[in-house]
């Protein structure tokens, strides 16, 4: 600790307690040493993801017009977003996806990860695997296939509904779109949320269902009194990834838009109204504000959903 | 079938059981077919010729087999265009899965190994990060990329990678669950420096995890689409992801080269090929790492 320490053992200066000091290189390095390992992260977590952030919330408070230049308007842009009804719009269209997607998601994924955890099934390998592919397809490239596979030039589905003399089914109509987006996102990613719960509920010691059976558990009973609460944290973790995700919806409306233009407008979801805002109309200052928006919306749904997880865990 | 009898015993004697066993699998395999037949078309596809493609049923191969042809027509169109898309997407990919893991596994154990001031706050300040969406990043990124003139090179998709909040929290659990103190105290007492700690010791113990956070960056990376579509100001530094909906958004056009269809199909298959052979060769290693990081929930 102290290499420069020249007092004798014994002596009463060992019982004073020494302040903290420079000591010499061990002792630097000792107290650097954090830091130097964080540095690196640091210097990209402020220039990518501080700085930016700093950057769009000062921009977002201007306002550039072709007469006038730019000038300060303080709050002006948020209010302006606050009424505006394209946002809303897209707003809307995401949450009314989320409540469709996201519960059919996490529930197959949690029954998934129940039953393959448990001893019913062998060759579980297979299904965890198979399940799980979808999500090392990109999305874009999920959303070129599914665009594909519902269209209706050579589309199986439609190839098969005309075999049955039936009429091919519509999916990218403006009722069927969202439904359509959703499907995509639910092949693409249940397989990676089964596999958190998988690996949340492997971590449950066995003895807990060994004492439950004993007591004359079945297996529902302790299927919803002891593995589904105890993963609790991990369900809502994945809840709130999957929010996150879906006010961000972006890949699959933007690539199925040049399929079905007619059904997709330029606010079809936030993300694609802050695109358009930026690379279309040139107002990043508005897009900026739109994004800051979007993410106090993406607050409030995350603690929502943290809030309501967790009385209902008290409950149980 | 008391609760008592052993699990074995049970399997045999109660149809009931056998019942279940039965429809439980009908209801995976139902699943199976969900999640794997669409890719089972999307391979079947890229044997068809562009005309095969409307003329043949999509879950049966078309007369003639066409899929080498695709594969060259693929890779000569817009003079070789798909090949230096999936160049960069290798470059992209390979280096941002590096450079954000590396640094990731840095930051992750000094969070996990040393106690010092401003731990807990910097912490949370990385935690809650995660939970900032992406868009809010996004457009002020390119405005700054587009300044310094980085959006003129793949530096400006991978670059950013450096800062991966996720992957530094991952790999702290990691780090704390992996890394005996003792072993650390041990090292230390025979003289060992700490950056050779964590290279030579903490490295190795933090494997799994580290090849997680890796691979799931890489992926990340290979399949991202947002940040380069916004940044990258040439179509010669697109990524695979980017070039193939350009290409397909060519296609839709009406009186368009609809040949396009047949090539997005093919580019499709290629493009996602590389992703899930990596994923089944390491299954192990990531399989463990996920199992892992949610001990901790």
């Amino acid at each position: 600790m102290s290499l420069t320490n020249t007092t004798t053992p014994g002596s009463p200066d060992k019982y004073l307690k020494k302040p903290k000091l420079w000591y010499g290189w061990k002792h630097f390095e000792k107290n650097a040493t954090p830091y130097l390992f964080l540095t690196p992260f640091l210097i990209g977590f402020v220039l990518f993801l501080v700085y930016p952030l700093i950057y769009a919330l000062n921009l977002s408070m201007y306002r550039n017009r072709l007469i006038g230049g730019i000038t300060f308007v303080g709050l002006d842009n948020y209010v302006k977003a606050f009424q505006d009804q394209n946002f809303w719009e897209g707003v809307r269209n995401v949450l009314v996806f989320g409540a469709m997607q996201i519960p059919v998601m996490l529930g197959l994924a949690l029954v998934f990860a129940l039953i393959l955890d448990g001893k019913l099934i062998r060759r579980q390998t297979i299904f965890r695997l198979g399940f799980f592919l979808p999500f090392a397809v990109p999305s874009v490239v999920a959303a070129l296939m599914w665009g594909y596979f519902y269209g209706q030039s050579f589309g199986p589905l439609a190839q098969i509904a005309t075999a049955l003399h039936l009429q091919p089914p519509q999916f990218l109509t403006p009722t069927g779109i969202l439904p359509s987006i959703a499907n995509i996102s639910t092949w693409q990613y249940t397989g990676y949320n089964m596999l958190i719960l998988f690996a949340a509920l492997k971590g449950i010691p066995e003895e807990l269902y060994e004492a439950a059976k004993v007591d004359g558990a079945n297996d529902l009973q302790i299927a919803l009194r002891i593995r589904i609460p105890i993963i609790m944290p991990a369900l809502a973790l994945t809840a709130i990834f999957s929010i996150i995700g879906t006010l961000q919806l972006f890949n699959e409306p933007n690539i199925l838009g040049a399929v079905a233009p007619t059904v997709m407008n330029s606010h079809f979801t936030p993300n694609i109204y802050v695109y358009n805002l930026a690379f279309s109309n040139r107002q990043f200052d508005y897009s900026a504000a739109i994004a800051f928006t979007l993410a106090l919306v993406t607050a409030v749904a995350s603690s929502l959903v943290l809030f309501s997880a967790f009385r209902k865990e008290e409950n149980a | 079938m008391t609760a008592q009898t052993p699990a074995r015993d049970r399997r045999n004697s109660a149809p009931k059981y056998a019942t279940g066993k039965f429809a439980t699998y009908v209801f995976l395999s139902a699943f199976l077919g969900y999640f794997i037949l669409p890719l089972i078309w999307l391979v079947i596809s890229s044997t068809k010729t562009n005309a095969g493609l409307f003329s043949s049923f999509g879950f049966w191969l078309a007369k003639d087999f066409n899929f080498f042809q695709n594969l060259h027509d693929l890779f000569a169109r817009d003079n070789g265009a798909f090949g230096i898309w999936m160049r960069n997407t290798a470059v992209y990919a390979i280096s941002a899965s590096l450079l954000s893991s590396f640094i990731s596994a840095m930051a992750g154990y000094a969070f996990s190994q040393y106690r010092f001031a401003g731990r807990r706050l910097l912490f949370g300040i990385v935690l809650g990060s995660v939970f900032v969406p992406g868009t809010v990043f996004a457009v002020p990124l390119y405005l700054l990329l587009a300044k310094t003139g980085l959006s003129g090179s793949l530096l400006a998709i991978i670059l950013p990678a450096a800062a991966n909040p996720f992957g530094v929290y991952l790999m702290r659990i990691y780090a704390e669950q992996s890394i005996p103190q003792d072993l650390i105290d041990a090292a230390r007492v025979d003289g060992a420096g700490e950056f050779r700690i964590f290279a030579t010791i903490a490295m190795r113990l933090m494997a799994p995890g580290y090849v997680t956070v890796l691979l799931f960056a890489f992926v990340g990376a290979w399949n991202n689409y947002f940040l380069p579509l916004l940044v990258l100001s040439k179509s010669d530094l697109y990524p695979v992801t980017v070039g193939l909906a350009y290409w397909n958004s060519l296609a839709s056009q009406p009186g368009y080269a609809q040949v396009l269809y047949i090539l997005v199909i093919t580019g499709s298959v290629i493009g996602t090929l590389p992703v899930m052979v990596i994923f089944l060769f390491l299954q192990r290693f990531w399989q463990n790492g996920l199992a892992l990081g949610s001990i901790k929930g």
